[in-house]
């Protein structure tokens, strides 16, 4: 039997299906060195860089939190609250403490996927398990942040999800880097496992820089009732973003859904996808995607839905915004059915800004750019996402945040 | 002579190279009410569109004076800020953008809101709904007089307030119209004149194919048009007299 390593050696040099082919060898290996520190007694600059992607610097208002400066875990704690419901900490630490963890690592998402995942494998930093226990309700939010200090560096994460039978949870994850910190690759591999009657909502923000690039590979496996809800956030340019996360709906009435908002700036070359894929009685599933390409911003939205078995429903909205004549948003909704009774949609839209809302607002009386501020703020409501209130309101208030600077 | 606070001269309008306005004359005094009769796409909608500035309706010709001054090339926003509120006939529907955000724009004080709400009963919750999608005929309707009254200009514009409306709704509406009306000049587009029954209209105008035919008491325009079709028009003789001054 071969091992993982010997998979991922295998794909090495493997390209990935999408996205530009990046040599990996370019980004160095030399991370700065971090020692353990609350992450409020962090410097000023990264306090300030989290705080844009959901992360917060006092843990009152997290249940529990992971943050993880280049290979370096500094800080991981669960609130005493919630010491009965949840626990977090470095996926080194998970493996060695719990033998059982292997049957969860490279379970769904393949080692030898592509040459990201390889080097997830052969040079691993790092990253968190977080495991939500048996009926526990975790009402407040978890939050995991992983962060890069250093300029052109290489960082790659292993993260496991484990939401046991009847809990529920939300987790925030943000990605993020230091101001001097202009080049470099973070590949992430997430698998989440959301067991019998379990619901789970992950919500990632990324904020990278002008030539960083990022290769995240996730994937779910959603039992019998189970939820997951994963939202995705890109709004700072980058150089290149290319994932493809995939959810299972294993077990029967599973449910699984992709919210996802790329708002694409500058040179950025953005290729991001979600896919679910039906595979018992009941099963459900809903990707919407949000897409605004301006400057000479390219965006890919592909989806995917599979359906695998009778009396199963899922559907695809994707719409694009595109705010430059030198932007480009190519959506592509894919939907696949193997069976009768697997009942599969999809809708796309993309285009400019249309005239007509733009001169209805103006007839209310606001200036043509406010006009159009608002329309593209209107675009990334996530109030159609069916969030938890709170996250909502802290969802939106990071967008608010970015199209204020942006627009 | 009073004044005018509209006043359109020699109006001829474009679409997409198309001719859709020819000559419009208008002339609305200060405080008076006037209504516009017309057949489907006589271009009623589009001499709203024209005064309000949309590119799209290109002015080939003619003058729009409002309040003495010469809006014709002013931006829309512009217009409007100058006391000219539109309550539309097919308003587009804008994703993610909250009826109660273009409110609060328009009345910042939220109690106003609340009692607008309750006049057209509208529940609290229609303020979270992104604007126009998925609203009924009606509750167009509501929502755009929602949005004209908050708007609180002294010119106002209907453009078929009246359309697939309800009688209970009709009778809400009629009220809330008839009292903005006060002390407000209007121009108001009806095919069946339903609305007429809760304002006092001073003058009627019909316009047939871009242009006005006729002009006249309203009552009875109404029933000429009711009883002999848009016909009459083309016999009624045009009104030329000056009602009103710049
Ligand atoms: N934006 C546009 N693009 C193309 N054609 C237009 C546009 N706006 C108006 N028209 C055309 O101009 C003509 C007049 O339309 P308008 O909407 O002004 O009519 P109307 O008198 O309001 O009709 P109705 O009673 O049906 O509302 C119609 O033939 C219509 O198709
Ligand atoms: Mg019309």
């Amino acid at each position: 039997m071969s091992t993982s390593k010997d998979d991922a050696l295998r794909a090495i040099n493997k390209p990935a299906a999408y996205g530009p082919d990046l040599d990996v060898n370019q980004y160095s290996r030399q991370p700065k060195n971090w020692e353990p520190c609350p992450i409020s007694s962090l410097p000023k600059e990264i306090l300030e860089r989290i705080l844009e992607v959901g992360v917060l610097p006092e843990r009152e208002n997290r249940a529990a939190s992971f943050f993880q400066i280049d290979h370096s875990v500094i800080f991981r704690a669960v609130q005493s609250l919630f010491e009965d419901k949840v626990e977090i900490m470095s996926a080194r630490e998970a493996l060695e403490k719990y033998d059982w963890l292997k049957d969860y690592w490279w379970k769904i998402v393949s080692v030898d996927t592509d040459k990201y995942t390889a080097l997830a494998e052969l040079a691993w930093d790092q990253g968190y398990f977080i495991r939500i226990f048996e009926d526990q309700k975790v009402t407040m939010p978890l939050q995991a942040c992983l962060f890069i200090s250093t300029d052109n560096l290489n960082q790659n994460v292993h993260n496991i999800i484990i939401a046991e039978p009847g809990s529920e949870a939300q987790i925030i994850t943000g990605c993020t880097l230091h101001s001097s910190v202009q080049r470099g690759l973070h590949v992430g591999i997430t698998e989440f496992y959301v067991k019998e009657d379990a619901k789970l909502t992950f919500t990632m923000i990324h904020n990278w820089a002008q030539n960083f690039d990022s290769r995240p590979r996730s994937g779910a496996l959603i039992e019998d009732n189970g939820v997951f809800i994963s939202n995705y956030m890109c709004f700072k340019p980058l150089k290149s973003l290319q994932m493809y996360p995939v959810a299972y709906c294993r077990g029967v009435n599973a449910r699984a859904r992709f919210n996802t908002i790329i708002y694409g700036t500058g040179t950025s070359y953005i290729d991001v996808g979600s896919k679910i894929v039906l595979q018992n009685e009941g099963c459900r599933g809903e990707i919407i995607s949000r897409a605004i390409a301006t400057d000479e911003a390219q965006i890919y939205a592909r989806g995917f839905l599979q359906g695998e078995h009778g009396n199963t429903k899922a559907h695809l909205e994707c719409r694009g915004l595109i705010l430059s004549d030198k932007a480009i948003i190519y959506a592509v909704p894919e939907l696949m059915a193997k069976v009768q009774g697997a009942e599969l949609s999809h809708e796309a839209a993309v285009g400019k800004i249309a005239e007509e809302q733009v001169q209805y607002l103006m007839a209310r009386g606001f200036s043509r750019s406010e006009a159009e501020a608002l329309i593209v703020r209107g675009f990334m409501d996530v109030s159609i996402f069916g969030l938890p209130k709170e996250l909502e309101r802290e969802i939106q208030r990071m967008i608010d945040i970015t199209t204020e600077r942006a627009l | 002579m009073v004044k005018c606070i509209l006043e359109i001269q020699n109006l001829s309008v474009e679409v997409s190279g198309k001719r859709i306005l020819n000559n419009v004359n208008l002339q609305i005094p200060e405080g008076e009410v006037h209504v516009l009769f017309g057949p489907n796409g006589s271009g009623k909608s589009s001499l709203i569109m024209a005064l309000l500035g949309f590119p799209a309706y290109k002015i080939v010709s003619g003058r729009i004076i409002f309040k003495g001054i010469d809006i014709t090339s002013l931006p829309t926003n512009e217009r409007v800020k100058m006391g000219i509120s539109v309550a539309f006939q097919n308003p587009p529907v804008i994703r993610g953008v909250k009826l109660g955000r273009i409110l609060s724009y328009l009345m910042p004080d939220e109690n106003k809101i609340g009692e607008l709400l309750v006049k057209v009963k509208f529940p609290q919750s229609f303020l979270e709904r992104d604007i126009n999608l998925g609203f009924s005929g009606g509750e167009i309707k509501k929502s755009e007089i929602l949005q004209v009254l908050a708007q609180n200009g002294d010119f106002i514009v209907l453009d078929e307030p009246d359309s697939g409306v309800d009688v209970e709704n009709l009778r809400i509406l009629g009220t809330i119209i008839n009292d903005a009306l006060h002390g407000r000049s209007a121009l108001i587009i009806t095919h069946l004149g339903v609305i007429l029954q809760y304002i006092n209209a001073n003058m009627a105008h019909v316009l047939m194919n871009g242009t006005i035919v006729c002009s006249g008491s309203p009552v009875k325009i109404l029933g000429q048009i009711l009883n002999e079709g848009y016909a009459w028009c083309e016999k009624c003789p045009q009104v030329k007299t000056m009602r009103c001054e710049l």
